[in-house]
């Protein structure tokens, strides 16, 4: 059985855990740190990025997450979550917790007049995705191990490094869990990778 | 093909808020002192509802000028707040980007009959509500967030506890019925039928429900999550508070662990004087801004 957490500072929390559900896996809410040595896979959610830093410092998540993702489990990322995961952010001198080789652009769709839902392509995924795009962010420059999974408007939206996920829009927010599915996947199959050594 | 201004996108918004804190401000310095202590959002206004109570007369939508001073000082969402039924106010609002607009009786409203057709516009809407009556003929204009009303500026927790548990337990009754009970209900409590339908196949409001009017300490907003606010509007309490920064900081986090009360407790040590605030039964019928709209 896979147990995949969803981060629960601030945010989307109750649709990820949903979606999770939905695929058969089991989902826990993360409060504290500890909670993350329980878990197979975690999913940073949509939210405020700014607010869920200021979280993650506050209640010391910072490393922990950090660690988590270095032993080698995945971590998703949606909108928020993913700006959390890229190594660098257009027009801050900081980023937050540095876990993939992109640079990214906040709100970089406009305010919320110009959020949108659309259909898109996406890699291993599926065709005609019903994506919900929230101020939402993209991926300015993605590292040369960042395989970028679909664009809109040509620019990069979702994007896979190794046992890494993110998508700039919102799978949560749809009954499609095609997207969640392929991470389960990503988490078995980590899975095996961490018990074989 | 893209579409903008849809339901999903308008409420999925409100749903990325929740767990959060949405804070008063009426300039950029407030609204940077906001951001830092962890809002999710900024509702940008001219007065707080404390001030706009004290001034009395007439109260609109904030100048422009305000709004735009906020917008530009921070990249969390700007909400801002137009008279009830104002159609223009509300177009103006959109107009010039703001994030969410508030519906709101803390204005004095411009229609004491009709609220606005809140789903014709791009822009989403967050509305007051006392009970589920009242929230579900919002959704039904098109609302895509509600909030308890409280009675704003006072201070007082009391009014936003009574709107969310009263919310809260109607639509336990709700969920308990035959659907060969709902038709009458709706008709009892106003409102929409099918909204209703979904309510209680879902055991919960199809938008997100924030708590707002009366919020003035950590233990205010920790007490709102409990009864099941999904996060907190905090109006009058931070900036008339004497050390905004700490208490905006303080009450982001007893938001988020609003059952730990040891930490409850620390943050709410040496934050000065909470605002006076004013007991119910001192307040006139013409003074409760709660009753401004149905």
């Amino acid at each position: 059985m896979n147990t995949i957490g969803v981060l629960a500072l601030q945010g989307a929390v109750r649709e990820h855990i949903r979606s999770i559900e939905e695929t058969g896996a089991t989902a826990i809410e993360i409060k504290r740190k500890e909670q993350l040595a329980e878990i197979d896979g975690l999913i940073l959610p949509g939210g405020e990025s700014t607010t869920m830093r200021r979280l993650i410092d506050s209640y010391d998540f910072f490393e922990a997450i950090k660690a988590f993702g270095e032993q080698g489990k995945p971590v998703f990322g949606t909108c928020a979550g993913m700006i959390l995961l890229a190594n660098a952010i257009e027009g801050q001198a900081q980023a937050h917790l540095g876990l993939m080789d992109m640079k990214v652009a906040r709100n970089a769709f406009g305010r919320q007049i110009a959020s949108f839902e659309t259909e898109l392509d996406v890699s291993y995924v599926g065709d005609a995705f019903n994506a919900v795009f929230i101020r939402a962010p993209y991926i300015l420059e993605p590292g040369s191990d960042v395989e970028v999974l679909t664009t809109y408007q040509d620019r990069a939206v979702a994007a896979k490094q190794g046992h890494y996920l993110c998508a700039a829009f919102h799978p949560e927010l749809t009954d499609d869990n095609r997207f969640i599915e392929y991470f389960v996947q990503m988490v078995e199959q980590s899975k095996q990778i961490l018990a074989s050594f | 093909m893209a579409n903008t201004g849809t339901e999903r996108v308008k409420r999925g918004m409100a749903e990325m808020q929740k767990g959060g804190v949405i804070m008063d401000v009426v300039n950029a310095e407030q609204a940077k002192i906001a951001e830092q202590a962890g809002a999710v959002a900024v509702m940008a206004l001219e007065r707080v509802p404390s001030d706009i109570r004290a001034a009395g007369g007439v109260a609109r939508m904030a100048s422009p000028e305000i709004t735009e001073e906020v917008m530009n000082a921070v990249s969390i969402p700007v909400m801002a707040k137009g008279r009830i039924g104002h159609i223009v106010e509300a177009r103006v609002l959109e107009a010039m980007g703001v994030d969410y607009i508030d519906e709101s009786e803390v204005l004095t409203p411009a229609d004491e009959e009709f609220h606005l057709k809140k789903s014709d516009y791009t822009v989403p809407f967050v509305c007051g509500c006392r009970n589920l009556g009242e929230a579900a003929r919002r959704i039904g204009e098109g609302a895509s967030m509600l909030r308890t009303k409280g009675e704003p500026g006072t201070g007082n927790i009391v009014e936003a506890v009574r709107h969310m548990r009263q919310v809260q337990s109607e639509i336990r009754k709700l969920t308990s019925m035959s659907t060969d009970e709902v038709m009458t209900y709706a008709k009892e409590i106003g409102a929409p039928y099918e909204l209703l339908l979904e309510v209680k196949e879902e055991g919960r409001l199809p938008v997100v429900n924030f708590a707002a009017g009366g919020v003035a300490t950590p233990a205010d907003a920790a007490l709102m999550m409990q009864l099941g606010a999904d996060g907190v509007f905090v109006g009058s309490g931070i900036f008339k508070s004497n050390y905004p920064e700490k208490f905006a900081k303080a009450i982001v986090e007893a938001t988020t662990h609003y059952t730990d009360y040891k930490l409850i407790g620390e943050l709410s040590k040496d934050l000065g004087t909470a605002m006076k605030g004013i007991e119910m039964g001192t307040l006139d019928a013409s003074d409760r801004m709660q009753d401004r709209s149905e």
